[in-house]
């Protein structure tokens, strides 16, 4: 690597579109949104405008998200977001486990297997689940055969929650998958040979070693969930909102611009916490790095 | 857990125990079914998809015939192919900056190009909405003609996608065996001369990856086009959203089909043209 | 005499892509032995190790272990514990969490567990590391934490899989002696798995050697050198220069033979008459001379110096003779200033005393 002095010309051709691009088209619209988010509605002539926007440096748009009315909000995503997360990981570690443990020549179909619905369009994968968890759909005509149902799974939490589990999935099998590829098979053969049993060794060595996939997954995985609008909008009902579905409605049919800049500022706080919860954790774990 | 081996297996073999291959198969069956399901039934002659009724490709006429769908798909390809062009120009010299030169601060350049990967979409569409709108370009575009009343989608797109190509071309140069480039330099090609003939054919798979990555971002993305679009402007995923809100339809299952073909096959292409590249490196 | 402690039964081991690393292999280790498994790699050391451990299953055959069938039982119920070759010491535990593993998931008591965690880091003299973590220590300190975490639960039988190899060379003689002490101490069976035959002549008590999924010969170590039974093991554990010949007489132990580039030469074997056979020699049983040595009984040729490489100690001379027969000679550099005594080109005579030759039918 050399210095950017060495070669100014070369660096600034290399440098300028890109910065100018993350500035004028990312950085610039946050701090539109930032500044939005200390606004309030003017008022003109003593009546308070549609349109027009005071930026009085005011707190009161993040006060307001603490209302209870939100604050049940903002607690829901979260524990939604929370659930789902942990629905992946106990799906996706079996998945992930057995594809490393799989013949080598079926790895990559298995692992290609596990990604390709990634590369399908969201909106397209949640479609497909109304289709199937709709009063008419196939999960209900299965277990009419069995004399069960119809049951109501869509609008409500559980439709959410599945929803997220069956969109975000891959997200948390690709970093179990190279963790747990990485891991040193003589670990788990010497914790056999020393006298542990099986589920002592996956207890004991195999999740501790693959820690910081773990948590890698669960950061991936959460964030997008925290943030969904999409899955909680078609598949929720009216009491399954998510923060992103207010902030939707600031923007559109609530129009209160100041309300959802303040939200959204607090969604990507949420997730550079997230983020920084990571990097402690990698830092101080032992076990295979990502 | 078996506590019992069968002769020859060892305990590790995993791949070889029942339940992780009954586990295997339950997952998949959850993963695909649904999309089979949708896939199969925009065959369906059924009016309300439920009973299969027989074999038609009327939906997919049906869909073809509807203009504003058609309109949507045109645009929605319009705009991803612009959009990969654009970032993977921008997201390359991005990943040949961070890959070549040290520089002051370069840990949270680094760190902002990363934003737009990791802040949540829904945050991103509401701040270019608000740029958009603030800054008059939002009603600039609108009575231009077609295609460039896209172009404010077309920006918004190059600025989610863009960064993902910098990181797909930045870990193909990680292996770049910097001695090649002194060699060539070495034997009395320029700088100009070395960049073009030795390091962009090393570059060629990330460059690929990367422009297909993009163009599948593009081409599936929903949140941030739903707030950047204007009213005249609808792309694919935009027009399937205002479709899917009125319920299901086989015409939805068509139009998705083909969707789904497209990003299938873009996919596999990609890993195609990196698969010999890979096993060539050993 | 008591009873073998490992005994292996018509062992096979065939892989799923159908290579054979086992080959119906039968033989007892007995108690308190250091057993050595040598060969080259690829020769199915490793796998007969790891199905002793239970890490791998036989595709037929039996594995007893002090006198019980192990074909049903796991690798955590049996009586052995492993050194691996990597050590494989838990990287996100400390070197006294390490050794107590093994102890705590068969549920010993948390007393006993601390004695004899204690006493297990003494024994491999690591009392001083206990709170360390194993990417805080060399690889030597490592090996001792393996060795340590297998002692303490006291196994019937302690396999040890290329322990040695990951070292570098000053620290492999250290741990070299370190083991064999170990094993006096313990009194516990040490099998060795080593591709290196001077770890395994210097360290263990009965050597089998393998290739290609067999044992060639089971014996002591210096069995194994001076009375090897076929040209693969005179071959593999040390060097040795193999002279093809033709049995053309024989009476009673004695024979006569057509050797390639010595002509006729009488032995003392049991080869029948028109069989063919090989004379093996060791470098260092050869002697050089400037004239032709006087006895018609030695074993003798004329030969011209190709080659001489000089080693401190020692030097290689390499000894072109007829036929396209060559022949390595050590010779020990006894004076500063002469050196090995020969130089290139040179026409010498080569000598040694005919039971100093091995004959290999084989």
């Amino acid at each position: 690597m050399e210095s950017w002095k060495e070669n100014r010309n070369v660096f600034w051709t290399f440098a300028a579109p890109g910065t100018f691009w993350l500035l004028a088209f990312f950085i610039i619209p946050l701090g539109f949104l930032f500044f939005m988010s200390f606004g309030e509605k003017a008022v003109i002539d003593g009546q308070v405008s549609i349109t027009e926007i005071d930026i009085s440096g005011t707190l009161s748009n993040y006060l307001r998200a603490f209302d209870p009315v939100f604050l049940k909000i903002i607690w829901k995503s979260i524990w939604v977001s929370a659930l789902a997360t942990a629905l992946c990981l106990a799906t996706a570690y079996p998945i992930a486990f057995g594809i490393c443990f799989a013949p080598p020549k079926w790895k990559p179909l298995l692992l290609l297997l596990v990604i390709l619905p990634f590369w399908i369009n969201l909106l397209i994968r949640t479609y497909a689940l109304i289709a199937v968890f709709r009063k008419q759909g196939y999960v209900n005509s299965v277990l009419g055969w069995v004399g069960l149902g119809p049951f109501d799974m869509l609008n409500n939490d559980f439709a959410v929650i599945t929803g997220l589990v069956y969109v975000y999935m891959p997200f948390m099998v690709l970093p179990l998958y190279a963790t747990i590829e990485r891991l040193d098979r003589s670990f788990l053969e010497a914790s056999l040979d020393l006298g542990a049993s099986q589920f002592q060794t996956f207890m004991k060595v195999t999740v501790p070693l693959t820690m910081p996939g773990i948590i890698s997954g669960i950061i991936l995985v959460f964030i997008p969930c925290l943030g969904s609008f999409l899955t909680p909008d078609l598949l929720g009902g009216t009491d399954s909102q998510m923060i992103g579905n207010v902030i939707e409605r600031q923007f559109k049919s609530a129009n209160d611009w100041p309300f959802g800049a303040a939200l959204s500022f607090l969604l990507m706080y949420a997730t550079f916490g997230a983020l920084a919860l990571r990097w402690l954790f990698s830092r101080n774990s032992k076990g295979v790095d990502v | 857990m078996a506590a019992q081996l069968k002769p020859g297996q060892g305990p590790l073999d995993y791949g070889n125990r029942l339940w992780l291959k009954v586990l295997f198969a339950a997952i998949f069956f959850a993963l695909y079914m649904p999309i089979i399901t949708l896939v199969a039934f925009s065959f369906n002659t059924d009016k309300r998809g439920i009973v299969w009724r027989g074999f038609t490709l009327e939906n997919y006429t049906k869909a073809w015939n509807n203009v504003s769908l058609q309109e949507a798909l045109i645009n929605s390809l319009v705009i991803a192919l612009l959009a990969t062009i654009l970032a993977t120009i921008i997201g390359t010299l991005v990943a040949l900056l961070l890959w070549r030169f040290r520089f002051p601060m370069k840990g949270a350049y680094e760190g902002f190009m990363a934003l737009p990967i990791v802040i949540p979409e829904i945050c991103m569409g509401v701040a270019l909405l608000m740029f958009f709108v603030n800054t008059g370009m939002m009603n600039a575009v609108v009575n231009l003609p077609w295609p460039l009343n896209l172009s404010n989608i077309v920006i918004a797109h190059v600025s989610f996608c863009f960064p993902f190509v910098a990181v797909v071309v930045r870990s193909r140069l990680v292996g770049f065996n910097r001695q090649l480039e002194e060699a060539s330099k070495d034997l009395g090609a320029s700088e100009w001369q070395t960049f073009w003939s030795i390091i962009v054919p090393y570059m060629k798979p990330g460059l690929i990856a990367g422009a297909l990555l993009a163009f599948t971002l593009s081409l599936d993305d929903f949140v941030i086009t739903f707030f950047t679009s204007g009213p005249e402007t609808v792309t694919f995923p935009v027009k399937v959203y205002s479709l899917v809100r009125r319920g299901v339809s086989p015409e939805i299952n068509a139009a998705s089909t083909v969707l789904i073909v497209i990003t299938v096959i873009a996919t596999v292409i990609a890993m195609k043209l990196q698969a010999p590249e890979k096993s060539g490196k050993g | 005499m008591t009873e073998p402690i490992v005994s292996i039964r018509n062992v096979s081991k065939k892989f799923s892509g159908g290579v054979i690393a086992v080959d119906n292999i039968s033989f007892d280790i007995d108690q308190n032995e250091f057993f050595a498994l040598l060969g080259p790699s690829g020769c199915g050391k490793t796998t007969l190790l790891r199905m002793i451990s239970g890490l791998e299953t036989p595709t037929s055959g039996q594995i007893m272990i002090g006198g019980e069938d192990m074909a049903l039982t796991p690798p955590n119920k049996r009586p052995t514990n492993m050194v691996f070759q990597s050590y494989a010491v838990f990287p996100h535990m400390t070197v006294e969490q390490n050794v107590a593993y093994g102890l705590k998931v068969t549920g010993v008591a948390p007393d006993e567990i601390k004695r004899l965690v204690a006493e297990g880091l003494e024994m491999v003299k690591l009392t001083h590391l206990a709170e360390r973590r194993p990417d805080q220590m060399s690889g030597g300190q490592r090996q001792r934490v393996a060795l340590a975490r297998a002692l303490v639960k006291r196994p019937k039988v302690l396999l040890l899989d290329e322990p040695l190899s990951a070292l570098d060379a000053k620290l492999r003689d250290d741990m070299r002696m370190e083991l064999t002490r170990l094993q006096e101490t313990v009194g516990i069976t040490f099998i060795i798995v080593t591709h290196d035959q001077d770890e395994a002549l210097s360290m263990a008590s009965r050597i089998a050697v393998m290739e290609k999924g067999a044992v060639q010969q089971i014996a002591t170590p210096v069995e194994l050198y001076e009375h090897p039974k076929n040209r693969f093991v005179a071959d593999f554990i040390g060097k040795v220069n193999l002279i093809d010949a033709t049995v053309t007489g024989q009476k009673g132990k004695a024979i006569t033979c057509d050797a390639k580039g010595l002509g006729k030469v009488e032995l003392t074997s049991a080869s029948q008459v028109g069989s063919a056979i090989a004379i093996a020699v060791r470098p260092e049983k050869l002697k050089i001379g400037k004239t032709e040595p006087k006895s018609d009984r030695i074993l003798k040729l004329q030969g011209k110096v190709r080659d001489v490489a000089y080693y401190g100690d020692t030097s290689h001379v390499v000894i072109e003779g007829k036929d396209g027969l060559d022949l390595s000679v050590n010779v020990q550099n006894e004076s500063r200033e002469g050196g090995s005594g020969v130089e290139r080109g040179q026409k010498v005579w080569v000598h040694w005393a005919p039971e100093d030759s091995i004959v290999l039918t084989e």
